[in-house]
């Protein structure tokens, strides 16, 4: 959740945060797999932060290493991976009880997934925000920039719209179904 | 006086400016999910800022004496063991590891002692307590504590001191936000609200808009610190008085508005 709303003013940091999140997901995933015959139950949760802080070590160092201005800018961020609810949750659910193939699918489809959520806010936020896409100006000529949308505050106000846009279309469809059923 | 001053505007930053929650976005599952009700809003507060408060201070001391490039402990044993210079010691490749292990253990701590001393305590938020271990805001202030650490020279390399404060005021700063977050809501439930902004969606916007109030906050920083330097420098009653003013002209004005902004707007 938390860097959902962080990482997202811009479309390039949203990109490598889902980078970020894909390769932990699918590492800790499978590493989850392989040992899932020899977890105790009560240190289960343990096991598996300390099995995602291993990767999100790896995945902070790789970052710093070659992307060096972007590790700067997402900061804590990237560490702040392993409390992310999506991977322990991913862990528990499916990847201590699922063979090696189905956990390596299922990390690839959820992180996609999560990627395209980060993607369609960050393009919202980045193109109302500073007129830009990847850093590509899109926006017409003399566009007013609205700053609130790559302040804290845009994030949670498009964060909040999105879901009840989302909503509104889920319940149109539901309708639908309804109307057509009868 | 220098002393003060730099703690006083660390507290303020953590508590108001650099609010955890609605300016670093950290602990927003809690945030949105706990704030039903002001009495459980404030008792994962008080939560919080209990457990953050012993994990910053462990890893505190985990980070100076032992993961720190350098650092003293670990290059005792070093030398000990191998004969090398202490100086080629550096653990900082371990931080998150060790960082999660003494949140988890700590906050596994603190459950046993409030179950076995406070058992009232416990019975109004020991529900909290297991939430707490994946709370980003905990593991952020461990963080921030450690960029305070590796790395930072003079008045940026903090002691234990500026770390305890910098986690009891981001508790507290938690704490203020929750609190005013879960009475909106109480009052939002009887609001007719659009149908498909039920849930998440209404509280996402009204957090929204409450970090919208906390940015009025930018920029006290400076002015406190102003305050403070001339009250400093004439001790005279009236200095008082003239600094309060000077903060008030200095906030709105533009060019006295922090660098993020002005960035931002670049």
């Amino acid at each position: 959740m938390c860097p959902t709303l962080a990482v997202t003013n811009g479309m390039a940091q949203a990109m490598t945060m889902s980078g970020a999140v894909l390769f932990v997901l699918l590492c800790a995933n499978i590493i989850t797999s392989l040992i899932r015959g020899m977890l105790k139950p009560h240190l289960r949760i343990l096991v598996f932060t300390l099995t995602i802080a291993t990767f999100v070590t790896i995945a902070d160092k790789f970052i710093a290493a070659y992307l060096y201005s972007m590790s700067k800018e997402l900061g804590p961020y990237i560490p702040l991976i392993i409390v992310n609810c999506v991977i322990i949750c991913r862990c528990e659910v499916c990847a201590s009880k699922q063979p090696v193939l189905t956990v390596a699918a299922d990390a690839v489809g959820q992180s996609i997934g999560f990627g395209l959520a980060l993607a369609s806010i960050a393009t919202i936020r980045e193109m109302l925000g500073s007129g830009t896409w990847f850093g590509y100006p899109v926006m017409w000529e003399g566009f007013d920039k609205w700053v609130i949308m790559v302040l804290p505050p845009g994030a949670f106000l498009t964060l909040g719209l999105l879901l009840g846009g989302a909503n509104w279309i889920g319940q149109a469809f539901a309708g639908r179904g309804k109307k057509q059923a009868a | 006086m220098e002393y003060m001053s730099s703690l006083v505007l660390i507290a303020v930053s953590a508590a108001l400016i650099n609010n955890f929650v609605l300016h670093y976005f950290v602990g927003i599952c809690p945030f949105l999910g706990v704030s039903r009700r002001v009495d459980m809003a404030f008792g994962m507060g008080a939560a919080v800022t209990f457990v953050v408060s012993i994990a910053v201070g462990l890893s505190w001391m985990f980070t100076y004496f032992i993961l720190q490039p350098g650092a003293p402990l670990s290059g005792w044993i070093w030398h000990g063991v191998t004969g090398q210079p202490a100086e080629a010691v550096d653990l900082s490749i371990l931080n998150y590891i060790v960082y999660i292990f003494v949140i988890a253990s700590s906050v596994q701590l603190v459950e046993m002692y409030v179950r076995k001393f406070f058992p009232s305590l416990y019975k109004s938020f020991g529900v909290f307590l297991p939430l707490i271990t994946t709370n980003c805001a905990i593991l952020f202030a461990c963080l921030m504590v450690m960029q305070h650490i590796v790395g930072a020279t003079g008045p940026e390399a903090w002691g234990l001191d500026k770390a305890m404060v910098l986690a009891v005021f981001a508790g507290v700063g938690f704490t203020v936000a929750i609190v005013i977050m879960a009475g909106i809501r109480e009052d939002l439930d009887h609001c007719d609200v659009p149908k498909p902004l039920r849930g998440a969606g209404i509280t996402l916007i009204v957090a929204g808009i409450l970090a919208l109030a906390f940015m009025g906050f930018t920029g006290m920083d400076r002015g406190l610190e102003q305050a403070i330097h001339s009250a400093n420098n004439n001790d005279t009653p009236t200095a008082a008085v003239e600094p309060a003013r000077q903060v008030r002209q200095t906030l709105p004005s533009p060019e006295n508005a922090p660098t993020k902004i002005e960035s931002t707007r670049g």
